[in-house]
C-alpha cells in the first residue's frame, strides 16, 4: 500500500516509492517534484516567493524557490538519492487575475517560475516536463513509484507529465 | 504603539473594525437590495483576524471552488480587497440578476461573469465609503477582476503579494438573507497595509 503525503504551503517533502506526494491548489505558487530515477526518491517542493533576498528570516527557507529548492535537494540526499541524478518537472505560478492595472500583482506566478529555473540551473538538474502560467489552479501529484507527475485543475481536466 | 501586524491590533481597534464592517454589510445589503430588486436582509457580520490557511479551511478546503473577486485600493489607504463568494452566493445572485438559473460554476458565461464583477463592485464600494465617511480619507478602488477557481489558488494571490509583511488578513464573514432563497454567505478580505491601517486608526483616534 502507497500512502500519500501532503505538502502544504511554504513546505518540502520526500518520499520513496510507493508512496505519492501532493500539493492542493497552487495558484500563483510554484511546485517542484524532484526524482532520482534509481532510489525512486521523490521530493517536491511548494514555494510562494521567488527569493530569500535579504530578508531571509530564520525557519522559512521553505518559502522560497532559491532556498527551498537547495534545501529540497539536501533532504533528498540525506536520503539515499543522487543529486547528480535528479530530473525535475515543474509546475504553477499562474496569473489567477487579469490585474491590468497592477503589473507587479499580475507577474508574481511568472516571477516564481523564473526563480525555480534560475535555481534549477544553478544546481545543473535538468527541467524534463514543465506546466506552468496561463490562468488557472492545479492539485499537484507526484509518484515516487514512477516519477510521473499528474496536474489536475478545476476547469481545464488533467494531465500526466 | 505603532502596528506591525494585524495581530497587533487590540480589542478596541478590532471594535473599530467591526464598526466598519457593519456599515459596509449594511451598505451592501442596500446596494444589493437594488441591484437584485429583491429585498436583501443581513446578519451583524462576524470579523476575524485569520491566516491565510484559515480562510482557506473556512471556505471548505483548498480545492473548493469559489469566486474571487480582487480589486486594489489606492490613495491614502492602500492595499488589496478580496470577496470571495461560495457557490450559494454565486447562485442566489445570479439567478435574480440573469432571470437565468446558474446551476454551476461551469455554466457561468461572459454576461455571468460581468454581473460578478458588477457585485464585487458595489460590494467594494459599500465597505471602502463606510472607511470613507468614518475617517475622512479618500480612497480609489481599481477595476475588479473576477477569478473563478479553487479556494486555494485564489487565496495564494494575497498571501504571495502580502509574504513579506504579514500571513494575516482581516475577514469579515457576511451572511445575507433572500426571501426566496434563504441564506448565503460571502466573505471579504480586507488587506490594508499596515501604515494604512495605522492611518485609519489614528484618523478615528485609536491611535494607542
Amino acid at each position: 500500500m502507497s500512502k500519500t503525503v501532503t505538502v502544504g504551503i511554504s513546505d518540502l517533502n520526500v518520499v520513496r516509492s510507493p508512496d505519492v506526494l501532493v500539493t492542493y491548489a497552487l495558484g500563483s505558487c510554484a511546485g517542484i517534484c524532484l526524482y532520482d530515477p534509481v532510489t525512486h526518491i521523490a521530493g517536491m517542493s511548494h514555494i510562494m516567493l521567488p527569493s530569500s533576498g535579504m530578508a531571509h528570516a530564520a525557519g522559512q527557507e521553505y518559502r522560497f524557490a532559491d532556498t527551498g529548492i537547495v534545501a529540497l535537494v539536501k533532504k533528498m540526499t540525506s536520503m539515499g538519492a543522487n543529486p547528480s541524478r535528479l530530473k525535475a518537472k515543474i509546475a504553477g505560478g499562474a496569473q489567477m487575475f487579469a490585474c491590468v492595472n497592477n503589473k507587479e500583482l499580475g507577474n508574481i506566478g511568472a516571477r516564481n517560475v523564473i526563480a525555480v529555473k534560475e535555481t534549477l540551473a544553478k544546481l545543473r538538474i535538468p527541467i524534463i516536463a514543465e506546466d506552468t502560467g496561463k490562468d488557472y489552479g492545479r492539485t499537484l501529484y507526484f509518484y515516487a513509484e514512477t516519477g510521473l507527475m499528474k496536474v489536475k485543475s478545476a476547469k481545464q481536466g488533467e494531465w500526466i507529465w | 504603539m505603532a502596528l506591525k501586524d494585524y495581530s497587533d491590533l487590540n480589542e478596541l481597534q478590532l471594535d473599530v473594525l467591526r464598526e466598519i464592517g457593519n456599515i459596509g454589510s449594511g451598505n451592501a445589503a442596500t446596494s444589493l437590495s437594488e441591484m437584485l430588486a429583491h429585498p436583501i436582509g443581513i446578519q451583524v457580520p462576524k470579523i476575524h483576524i485569520l491566516e491565510y490557511n484559515q480562510v482557506v479551511e473556512a471556505l471548505g478546503g483548498p480545492e473548493m471552488m469559489i469566486v474571487g473577486i480582487l480589486l486594489t485600493l489606492s490613495g491614502d489607504v492602500n492595499g488589496m480587497i478580496m470577496f470571495l463568494l461560495q457557490q450559494d452566493f454565486a447562485h442566489v445572485a445570479l439567478s435574480s440578476l440573469l432571470g437565468t438559473d446558474v446551476e454551476g460554476f461551469d455554466s457561468i458565461d461572459e454576461m455571468g461573469m460581468s454581473a460578478i464583477q458588477e457585485i464585487g463592485n458595489i460590494m467594494a464600494a459599500s465597505y471602502v465609503n463606510a472607511i470613507s465617511d468614518l475617517t475622512g480619507m479618500s480612497i480609489d478602488i481599481s477595476v475588479p477582476s473576477p477569478c473563478i477557481d479553487m479556494a486555494g489558488s485564489i487565496l495564494s494571490v494575497p498571501a504571495i503579494h502580502y509574504a513579506n509583511i504579514s500571513d494575516k488578513v482581516i475577514y469579515i464573514e457576511d451572511e445575507f438573507g433572500h426571501e426566496d432563497s434563504g441564506n448565503a454567505a460571502s466573505h471579504i478580505l480586507m488587506i490594508p497595509d499596515v501604515e494604512s491601517l495605522q492611518k485609519i486608526m489614528t484618523n478615528l483616534g485609536m491611535d494607542l
